[in-house]
C-alpha cells in the first residue's frame, strides 16, 4: 500500500528532514520525493511505502495533520488509491 | 504520479468543496415482517443495527486514509408500508424504532418511511401517510417520502390531494423548529429504488438484501473549472470541459463504494452521478449556470444550460463507474444552494422557471419555502404538475415544498445544516380545489405518437 505526503506552506530549514524522521519512526519507507514553489508556496509531495508501518494509515495520518499545524505547514498523508482512481484509466 | 496532479486533487478538496456527500446502505426490512408491530419493530432494530454497526466507523475512516471528507453517513430501508401492511398498529412505532437505530449508530438520516400508491392504495399505504406528520415531528433522522405518480401508472390524483394536505400538517406540527418535518418528506413521480439522497432514499423490493450506495457532491469543481474557461468558448467544448470534471468526480464515487463496500463486507450499489450543491459558498449549481454566461440563475436561457449540464455530468459520469444507478444529475435544491438562494431573493428565479427547469434535470422542485397560508390544494396542485412532467417525460421529478407557517412572502426559513436556508417565494394563489377534489386518476400517457 502506498501514500502520497504532501506539504503546503512557506519555506523554511528542516521541513523535508522533519518528515523524512517522522517516516522512519513509524517504519515507513520513501520511494519519491518532489518539491517546487508553486504560487510563492514551498510545496512538496512524497511518495511512500506502508508495507512495514507500525501504525495505522488513519492515525499517521492525523499525527501528521496535528504535527502541521504545530509548525504552520498543512501536512497531509492520503491513500494513493484517491490519485489514481481520479487520473488514471 | 505528476506533482500537477497531486495537487489539482487536493485543490478540487480543500478549496473546490469536493466531498463525498453520501455513503447510504440500503438495507431490506422484508425479513423483519411480522404480524405483531412490537416484534416487527423489534426484528427492525436487530437487523439495522447488526448490518450497519460499523457504517459511520467504515465513512469516518475513509476520510482520513483517502483525505476526502465523507459528509453524511446514512441508511434507507425497505418502504415501512410493507410492513404497515403486515402488522397493522400504529405507523408512528416504526418512525420512532428508525429513530432509535439512528441515534445507537450515529447515522446522520434514516429514510424509508415511505409508501408506493402511483397506482392505487394497498393496505397499511394510507395509514402510512397520514401518520408521516407525527412521524416527522417526533424524529429528527428518519425520512419520508411518498411516490404518487409513474409514467407506467399514470398519477393518483387521490394521493395527489392528500399529500397538499399531509405537507401542510408536517409544517404546522414543527413550526416552532423552522417547519422541519415538510423539509423530511418528498413527492415523487417515477421514484427510484436505489437512491442514496435524502430525503427520497428508500431501498426498493428489487434490491439485493444489503448495498452500499454512493453519492457525490462537486458543483464547486465543475464550476472553478468552468470559471477558468475562455467566456468565447462555443458550449459544446463547455460541455465537454464539464465530462471531463464529472469522470474525475465520479472515479471518487465509485473508489469510496469499492473500499466500503469491501470493509464493510456488503455488495456495492450503485454510484449516484447527481451533482449535489451545499448551501456553502461556491459549491453551488446555480454558480455553475452563470459560469455559463448567465447574469443570474433563472435568466432566459437557464433550462438549456441545465439540460447541457445535466447530460454532460451523466456522459462523464458512465465512463468513470460501471455501477451508475440513483438519481443521476443535477440537484437545484433551493435552500441548499447559495446561488439559487440569491437568486430567488431577488425575484429573477420564480417557482415558474424552476419548474420548467425540472423538465429538464434531476428530479424536482426541491427545498422551496412558500408561505404559510398557501392551502393544500394549491400544494396539491404544484404536486400534481410535477407530477404531470415526470410522467410525461419518464424522468423521476419530485416536489419538497415547505409551508412556512407564520411567514410571508419576503421573510426567510432557516433549517440550518446541509439544509441551508431559503427565502419564502411568491406562489400563486388561483384556486384549483374543484380539479384536486375530483381525485381518481390521470391514466398513464402513450408511449407513442411523441409530440
Amino acid at each position: 500500500m502506498k501514500a502520497i505526503i504532501t506539504v503546503i506552506g512557506k519555506d523554511k530549514v528542516g521541513i523535508l528532514a522533519m518528515i523524512a524522521n517522522e517516516c522512519a519512526k513509524a517504519n515507513i519507507n520513501v520511494l519519491d520525493v518532489s518539491q517546487t514553489i508553486v504560487d510563492g508556496f514551498f510545496t512538496m509531495t512524497m511518495s511512500v511505502d506502508l508495507e512495514n508501518m507500525e501504525t495505522s494509515l488513519s492515525s499517521f495520518s492525523d499525527h501528521m495533520d496535528q504535527l502541521g499545524k504545530e509548525k504552520d505547514l498543512v501536512i497531509r498523508v492520503m491513500h494513493q488509491d484517491i490519485f489514481d482512481s481520479m487520473h488514471k484509466i | 504520479m505528476q506533482t500537477k496532479e497531486i495537487l489539482e486533487t487536493i485543490k478540487m478538496i480543500d478549496e473546490e468543496y469536493l466531498d463525498i456527500r453520501t455513503i447510504t446502505m440500503g438495507i431490506s426490512l422484508l425479513d423483519c415482517m411480522d404480524t405483531d408491530i412490537d416484534k416487527s419493530c423489534e426484528k427492525i432494530k436487530k437487523k439495522i443495527c447488526s448490518k450497519a454497526k460499523d457504517l459511520v466507523k467504515v465513512g469516518n475512516e475513509f476520510g482520513k486514509e483517502y483525505g476526502i471528507p465523507v459528509v453524511n453517513k446514512r441508511i434507507s430501508v425497505t418502504p415501512i408500508s410493507m410492513l404497515v401492511a403486515v402488522s397493522g398498529g400504529d405507523p408512528v412505532k416504526y418512525a420512532l424504532t428508525l429513530e432509535e437505530c439512528a441515534q445507537e449508530l450515529g447515522v446522520d438520516f434514516i429514510g424509508g418511511f415511505s409508501a408506493l400508491v402511483q397506482k392505487g392504495y394497498a393496505s397499511g399505504d394510507k395509514e402510512l401517510i397520514e401518520a408521516i406528520p407525527e412521524a416527522l415531528a417526533k424524529t429528527q433522522h428518519v425520512c419520508a417520502s411518498v411516490n404518487v405518480g409513474s409514467t407506467k401508472a399514470g398519477i393518483n390524483m387521490d394521493a395527489v390531494k392528500q399529500m397538499g394536505r399531509i405537507i401542510k400538517e408536517c409544517a404546522q406540527l414543527t413550526k416552532d423548529d423552522h417547519c422541519l418535518g415538510a423539509a423530511k418528506l418528498v413527492v415523487f413521480c417515477n421514484a427510484v429504488e436505489d437512491n442514496p439522497f435524502m430525503a427520497g432514499a428508500f431501498h426498493g423490493v428489487g434490491e439485493a438484501d444489503c448495498v452500499i450506495n454512493v453519492g457525490v457532491s462537486g458543483p464547486g469543481v465543475v464550476r472553478a473549472v468552468l470559471a477558468k474557461a475562455d467566456k468565447t468558448l462555443p458550449m459544446d467544448k463547455i460541455a465537454d470541459l464539464i465530462k471531463r470534471t464529472a469522470f474525475k468526480i465520479t472515479r471518487m464515487g465509485q473508489l469510496v463504494g469499492t473500499v466500503a463496500s469491501e470493509k464493510l463486507g456488503v455488495p456495492f450499489g450503485i454510484v449516484d452521478l447527481s451533482l449535489a450543491p451545499t448551501p456553502a459558498i461556491g459549491d453551488s449549481v446555480a454558480y455553475i449556470l452563470e459560469e455559463m454566461g448567465l447574469e443570474t440563475c433563472g435568466a432566459y436561457g437557464t433550462t438549456a444550460c441545465l439540460a447541457m449540464l445535466n447530460d454532460a455530468v451523466k456522459k462523464g459520469g458512465v465512463m468513470a463507474t460501471s455501477n451508475v444507478g440513483g438519481l443521476s444529475g443535477a440537484f437545484i435544491p433551493v435552500s441548499e444552494d447559495a446561488g439559487m438562494i440569491h437568486a430567488a431573493k431577488t425575484g429573477v428565479l420564480s417557482l415558474e422557471k424552476l419548474e420548467a427547469m425540472t423538465a429538464v434535470c434531476s428530479v424536482g422542485l426541491d427545498m422551496i419555502v412558500v408561505p404559510g397560508d398557501t392551502s393544500a390544494s394549491i400544494i396539491s396542485g404544484v404536486i400534481a404538475d410535477e407530477a404531470a412532467i415526470g410522467m410525461v417525460n419518464s424522468k423521476t421529478t419530485a416536489v419538497r415544498i415547505i409551508p412556512a407557517i407564520g411567514k410571508e412572502v419576503g421573510e426567510e426559513l432557516d433549517f440550518g445544516g446541509l439544509l441551508g436556508s431559503g427565502p419564502v417565494m411568491p406562489i400563486r394563489q388561483t384556486q384549483n380545489d374543484v380539479m384536486i377534489n375530483r381525485g381518481g386518476r390521470i391514466p398513464a400517457p402513450l408511449q407513442s405518437l411523441k409530440n
